[in-house]
């Protein structure tokens, strides 16, 4: 009570107003949150309600909970299977190949728009990075495939014009990581710069003009004052994204999975995906895809811890 | 002086390196899209020998053609823009209020029902009980299926509440109140008018995830004459299902002579299908390109 009074005593006309009172009078305010909380409680909520087939061997027509327990079966099903450690293999070494490549550059491309002037050049090239973001995934996938196309692949002829060998890029599971995250890298790096030139926009020109009389080059002025300023969104992004590493491009992987290059290209989340919907393993499946959503809630929350620790900027 | 010369010496060295790498982007960039419009017009013995490169070459109309002749794109196509108008108006029906609600300091409880929505940015049910849901629900092969699971995004919410509690001034709310505006009249007469920015930007991030979404079709729907565009683009784009199905409608006399081989059929209607599918939001993008950049920026800078 003490901390709410606190908070509305800016407002004095609710200051010394009852906790009902100061519900009743915004009633309307809770109409208008009755759709989104509806929608998070039934859509968001009630699947976490179904996790609990995890630890059952779910029967349909005995329904979720008319099934029994089996505890941690599935679990030690998963862990003690011969694809458990490829999976793992395969979702952390292309979360953080994307990570390594796809992360720095929007804060490359950002600074470097920040250091060229308003105009049309500058406007082209922004408008022109950003629209890669609209392209849907199904399309990007096919152009992923035409373009590396060994028979009429624009790359794969480009590749033959220098006078290389080109490889069987997507059959090969060696090349399977380089051509997700390499097109991902084509489709988001510019969108990506958004966040960033926003945190730009907030540089006080004071400080470029006192580095200027000191004699700071541009290069300088870049590193010592433009780079420290976006730091805390840069580390605010670096947690949103070791939060999501498992999650990673589920969709775009599916489309461009294939039998050959499956042993690099198979996730958690795609293996989720076919044991749970394609071969309706749903308890098992649903294992799996706790086991996927618990690593992820623990990488994010250690690294908020240690982004806590070591820089004052975190999530909460 | 000398100095000074020096160091500006350096400058311009380093911004002529600046403009070379953002040109550099740009044609990193912009080269496959060019090559995708000018193939999608270009004869496709030109385009899979490699003699198109940039500019289209022996014009041909043929693909468009078989695109516009297919049945299933233009059902799709049908398909996805029901979808998404209706599946925006849900989003913008949901969105709205709540985040205003949200935004409100006097709103009792708001605390309580943000952290409630941000735990489902964090912590989810996972896909397979995701999925029984919505079986359960009755909603499998349904159009709801594919709108009421994304009915609201938690991003979008934050966003949309940032917005409410930057821009509208805390006074006008109250003096509202003092005349005895109620809370929903506030918000369709005056918060509303005041805010088409942001449903703009709204609406726009809403739209384009329903024009671009195929996931959820291809779990929920099982009946063909429902998919939405993005599904046909995958039987076509991905899955190379360039059967007499898919083409066969199309391959009348003059076309099927012109194309005697399947294969040039099937790289002939991709670069077609791919511009088809992706013009709409190619054609309004740079007239909205603003309010987009403003809807990531407004999230960007929450406090």
């Amino acid at each position: 009570m003490k901390g709410s009074n606190a908070a509305v005593s800016g407002n004095p006309s609710l200051k010394n107003k009852s906790l009902g009172k100061r519900i009743w009078k915004n009633w309307e305010l809770y109409l208008f949150m009755l759709p989104a909380l509806l929608y998070f409680l039934v859509f968001h909520y009630g699947p976490m309600y179904g996790i609990q087939i995890a630890f059952k061997n779910f029967v349909p027509s005995k329904g979720i909970t008319g099934s029994d327990w089996v505890g941690f079966d599935h679990f030690e099903r998963f862990f003690n299977s011969y694809f458990f450690w490829d999976l793992l293999w395969n979702t952390f070494s292309i979360s953080f190949y994307e990570l390594a490549i796809g992360f720095p550059l929007p804060i490359i491309l950002a600074l470097a728009f920040n250091e060229v002037r308003n105009g049309p050049f500058k406007k082209s090239v922004q408008t022109v990075t950003y629209a890669p973001h609209f392209i849907s995934v199904v399309v990007m996938a096919g152009m992923i495939i035409t373009f590396l196309s060994p028979s009429s692949g624009m790359i794969v002829r480009f590749i033959e014009f220098l006078g290389l060998q080109p490889a069987e890029f997507l059959t090969d599971p060696a090349w399977f990581k380089t051509v997700y995250v390499l097109s991902g890298v084509w489709q988001s790096t510019g969108w990506g710069t958004i966040i960033y030139l926003a945190a730009l926009s907030g540089v006080d020109p004071q400080l470029h003009e006192a580095a200027i009389v000191d004699g700071a080059s541009r290069m300088k002025r870049m590193l010592h004052i433009n780079l420290p300023t976006i730091v805390p969104t840069i580390t605010i992004m670096l947690i949103l994204n070791m939060g999501n590493i498992l999650g990673l491009g589920f969709e775009k992987i599916l489309l461009l999975q294939n039998s050959l290059n499956m042993e690099a290209s198979d996730v958690i989340s795609t293996y989720v995906y076919r044991a749970g919907l394609v071969n309706a393993q749903y308890s098992f499946s649903t294992a799996v895809g706790l086991f996927n959503s618990v690593v992820n809630v623990i990488l994010l929350v250690t690294v908020n811890q240690i982004a806590k620790r070591t820089s004052e900027n975190s999530l909460w | 002086m000398v100095t000074a010369m020096k160091e500006s010496r350096g400058d311009k060295l380093f911004l002529i390196s600046t403009y070379i790498y953002l040109s550099l982007a740009l044609l990193v960039i912009l080269y496959p899209l060019i090559y995708i419009l000018s193939a999608s017009i270009s004869s496709p013995q030109d385009v899979n020998s490699g003699a198109m490169w940039l500019f289209p070459k022996n014009v041909t109309l043929d693909g468009y053609k078989l695109v516009f002749e297919n049945p299933k794109i233009w059902n799709g196509y049908w398909n996805t823009i029901i979808y998404t108008v209706v599946g925006t108006l849900v989003n913008l029906a949901v969105t709205l209020p709540a985040s205003y609600a949200l935004s409100r300091s006097d709103f009792v409880g708001r605390q309580l029902f943000m952290g409630l929505i941000l735990f489902t940015m964090f912590f989810s049910g996972g896909l397979v009980p995701t999925y029984l849901l919505v079986k359960n629900l009755g909603l499998i092969n349904s159009m709801w299926a594919l709108i009421l699971p994304v009915a609201a995004s938690v991003w979008n919410i934050v966003v949309a509440r940032t917005f409410f509690q930057t821009t509208i001034p805390k006074e006008l709310q109250e003096a509202a109140h003092i005349d005895g505006c109620t809370n929903l009249k506030l918000f369709i007469r005056i918060i509303l008018p005041l805010s088409a920015p942001i449903v703009a930007v709204m609406a726009l991030f809403y739209g384009v995830s329903h024009w671009n979404s195929y996931f959820p079709s291809l779990i929920y729907l099982n009946d063909e004459a429902k998919y939405p565009l993005q599904m046909v683009l995958r039987q076509i784009l991905v899955l190379q299902e360039m059967s007499a199905e898919t083409t066969g409608a199309s391959m009348n006399g003059e076309v099927a002579i012109a194309m005697n081989n399947k294969a040039e059929t099937a790289s002939l209607i991709k670069y077609g299908v791919i511009v088809v599918s992706t013009l709409p939001i190619v054609a309004v993008y740079p007239f909205l390109q603003r309010y987009f950049v403003q809807g990531v920026m407004i999230g960007s800078v929450k406090g």
